[in-house]
């Protein structure tokens, strides 16, 4: 029998506001352990929550940017847990009326066909503390407790674990470019569940779905997804049964372990937090929220094929990384040659900044000069070889290449007079390739043309070098 | 009229609509209390009682009837997006059970 898989991801973000949730203490990662709390991000009892309206209009673009319905009314809940990562012994979540609800994210699949996963909600609660463990004691840090924290319900609508890493993706790709959370999986910006279950092709119900936690990446996703598919099938196909329960994913160990099963699922007895107002979202709000709404990578990725003349492939790397687009743009918009700057950029640049261990916003070469580099190259004052030498020094330094082809005397030479005299010594160096050049073999003109170039160090125009060389071979 | 987009019936409201479900050992684990026999006992009878006065609420036709988010009639209290300063570290540990490497330390609890 044919079995498939059926996917359902809940992903929790970290929404990028500079204070917390409900308090004014610091949102930023990597802060001394329990530098950034306050009463009530440590759940003191008697303390005011007060919300982040930063956090509120970040959930309703999200809202916007998938396609959701942004609730006009909406509230908080309080969903109890017993756990020292949240002292208070709830979290402060939305359960029956979220912020958002319905959606959709739009996957690619493999012959560019597309899929829309459809999302069922989108909510905000507060993040909890980090513990970590040693041998008989837990440590808290209660600096990540209370940071926004949206979680988005997908619909179990993904057949596959490519299909999953598919929806993450897009989805990081929407709330990076909508400057929603940074979404780096490294800092816990971005976590991820999931629920999967197999069942008979053709069969309309579910099978017996099965939580798996502690997936940390993209990548460790789809390799869960793909363990417990497997392990779910081997276990139908040999007639037993699928039991509902939590499993915990471990990447080393490569499986994934029994949690807890049904009978200690967690009661979380939502009631509604009386210590919170709702939320009721006006026209206004929206229409505020609309205003700061990102062009949509798929948008995005159409305008610069049409826009600048890039290849699909181009264009697909470029948007890929919201900073590396905008960084793209301000280069191109300048540029007569966008393709070339699209080059620079994919194959010089990210090979620098990756050889550098930098982000592309702490690159040193501004995107004005590298305009300015192509526009060298392309109109011949240096060729495409010290064109690569200016653009080592621009990154290094962060002068502009003019500036560089100045200072080095890295001009490119054009004038025949001195090409001549380099054509001539190259010549008279080389008498073997200049026989085997006039036994026919019309490969050997490019060693003399390296030569030229290397006596010339690189600077004589190489268009103009082999004009003059087949002029004298032909004519010798 | 607001449409909740998930509902599911409380455990509480299971109860009160059924009081012979009610299991006083469950409510009590909920609550991390540890009764003994004779307290699980007269505790029952007694949350019995008082679920059966609750349970009165349910004779009223509230099918037309928004449910209350809060009782105060407000709104959207937000604040700016903006960092105050923090309690400092050395007067919020004083509070902690135990501590060392600038950590709360507790009783180890591994799911």
């Amino acid at each position: 029998m044919q079995y498939e898989a059926v996917i359902g991801l809940e992903v929790h973000v970290q929404l990028k506001t500079k204070s917390k949730m409900f308090c004014g203490c610091a949102t930023e990662f990597g802060g001394s352990p329990n530098t950034q709390v306050c009463p009530v991000c440590l759940g003191y009892p008697g303390v005011l929550p007060v919300m982040n309206e930063e956090a509120v209009s970040k959930t309703i673009r999200t809202g916007l940017m998938i396609g959701s319905k942004v609730a006009g009314f909406s509230k908080w809940d309080r969903k109890s847990y017993f756990y020292p990562d949240m002292p208070k012994n709830y979290q402060i979540s939305q359960y029956d009326l979220p912020l958002c609800a319905e959606g959709a994210v739009e996957i690619k699949l493999d012959g560019g066909k597309t899929k829309a996963i459809g999302v069922t909600r989108a909510h905000l609660e507060e993040d909890v503390a980090k513990s970590t463990h040693f041998e008989t004691t837990s440590g808290v840090d209660f600096n990540r407790a209370g940071v926004p924290l949206m979680e988005v319900v997908s619909e179990p609508d993904m057949r596959s674990p490519e299909e999953a890493f598919a929806y993450i993706t897009a989805l990081k790709e929407i709330l990076v470019s909508g400057g929603i959370s940074d979404c780096d999986m490294e800092k816990g910006q971005l976590r991820c569940d999931s629920n999967v279950s197999v069942r008979p092709i053709g069969q309309k119900e579910f099978g017996e779905k099965v939580e798996i936690k502690n997936m940390n990446t993209i990548s460790g996703v789809r390799r869960a997804l793909a363990y417990e598919i497997q392990r779910q099938t081997a276990a139908l196909q040999k007639g037993e049964k699928v039991s509902q329960e939590t499993r915990r994913w471990d990447d080393a160990a490569g499986r994934t372990f029994v949690m807890r099963t049904k009978e200690y699922a967690h009661d979380y007895r939502y009631f509604p937090d009386p210590d919170l107002m709702p939320v009721v979202v006006s026209e206004e709000m929206i229409a505020a929220a609309r205003k700061l709404l990102p062009e949509l990578p798929e948008a995005k990725r159409q305008r610069f094929i049409k826009q600048y003349g890039l290849p699909e492939y181009d264009a697909g790397v470029l948007v890929a990384d919201t900073a590396l687009a905008g960084y793209y743009e301000k280069a191109a918009v300048a540029s007569k040659n966008p393709k070339a700057i699209s080059n620079w950029v994919m194959t010089e640049l990210l090979g620098k900044l990756s050889e550098a261990k930098r982000t592309i916003g702490e690159c040193a070469i501004q995107p004005e000069h590298l305009t300015e580099l192509v526009a060298l190259v392309d109109g011949g004052q240096i060729s495409g070889k010290i064109g690569k030498e200016v653009f080592a020094e621009m990154f290094d330094s962060g002068k502009s290449p003019g500036l560089i082809v100045k200072e080095k005397g890295l001009v490119q030479v054009s004038d025949t007079g001195a090409l001549e005299g380099f054509v001539n010594e190259a010549i008279a160096k080389s008498p073997k390739s200049v026989a085997d050049f006039k036994a026919g073999n019309e490969g050997a003109i490019n060693f003399l043309k390296g030569q030229v170039m290397k006596l010339s160090k690189g600077k004589a125009n190489p268009q103009l070098v082999g004009e003059i060389l087949q002029r004298k071979l032909r004519g010798g | 009229m607001r449409k909740p987009v998930a509902r599911r019936y409380d455990t509480f409201l299971n109860m009160a609509n059924d009081t012979n479900q009610f299991d006083v050992g469950y409510v009590a684990h909920l609550a991390r209390l540890h009764l003994s026999d004779s307290e699980k006992q007269k505790i029952s009878a007694q949350l019995k009682d008082t679920l059966a006065y609750v349970a009165k609420l349910n004779e009223l036709d509230v099918s037309k009837v928004e449910p209350t988010a809060h009782a105060t009639p407000l709104a959207n209290v937000l604040r700016r997006d903006e960092v105050r300063p923090s309690i400092d570290r050395a007067t919020i540990l004083k509070n902690a059970p135990e501590q060392a490497r600038d950590l709360f330390i507790v009783p180890k609890i591994v799911e």
